[in-house]
């Protein structure tokens, strides 16, 4: 099952940080988190979120296999 | 040279390192950002900084090389601090070493701009007013666009 990791607001706002999830592709995983978190959803959804597997953003789709480290985060703020 | 960690930054011992190692620099430029005071006139007690352990230091690496490729440099550092910064602590410094001090004034210009914006961090605002998650200005963006 692919590993899912939520940062930053999508984090608090869920309640968790990590866990698994099983989700044939990041699609459906993103559907899947969109009709649980629906504030989430709407991040994703008008590109104030983005996703990442494996460390790797990822704008569109791809297949998830076991052990995937998905992630979900709000815009990167450093400095 | 980058360091990523939760214990606290202290730019004056890392400018001296860094001084150090390039000895061929005619010029040597540093940059400290630290958490400030106020907000848009809310006062701020802490930032609560999250990052992406393995990612973060992948994207900063980058930025680095990206720096390294763009303007002559004998040397840069990058060091940022994570997890529970108090008030008037530093949180980002950088450096940049050159033989000109053009390159090393537009290379620490560049890292700031590009951290900003692009490195994984998440940063909530913590005062006694309550906290907040902030993200980029507009403002910060723009800076970007200035290296595009």
């Amino acid at each position: 099952m692919p590993q899912v990791l939520l940062f930053g607001w999508f984090a608090e706002s869920a309640g968790w940080t990590e866990r698994q999830i099983d989700a044939p592709s990041l699609s459906s995983l993103h559907s899947m988190l969109a009709e649980q978190l629906p504030e989430v959803g709407k991040a994703l959804a008008s590109g104030k979120g983005r996703m990442a597997v494996n460390q790797v953003i990822e704008l569109g789709d791809v297949n998830l296999n076991d052990g995937d480290e998905v992630a979900f985060f709000p815009p990167f703020s450093g400095g | 040279m980058i360091i990523v960690q939760p214990e606290p930054i202290h730019p004056t011992q890392l400018l001296e390192q860094f001084t150090s190692s390039v000895s061929q620099a005619g010029a040597i430029v540093s940059f400290t950002g630290s958490v400030r005071s106020k907000s848009k006139d809310a006062e701020v007690s802490a930032l609560q900084l999250d990052s992406y352990p393995g990612f973060t230091e992948k994207v900063i690496s980058a930025i680095v090389q990206e720096a390294r490729d763009r303007f002559s440099v004998l040397g840069l550092l990058v060091a940022h601090r994570h997890g529970l910064i108090g008030q008037a602590e530093p949180i980002v410094f950088v450096a940049a070493a050159a033989l000109h001090r053009r390159a090393a004034f537009e290379a620490a210009d560049y890292l700031m701009d590009q951290l900003k914006t692009r490195a994984p961090f998440w940063k909530k605002e913590i005062g006694p007013a309550g906290s907040h998650w902030i993200e980029p200005r507009a403002e910060d963006y723009r800076e970007l666009d200035r290296w595009a």
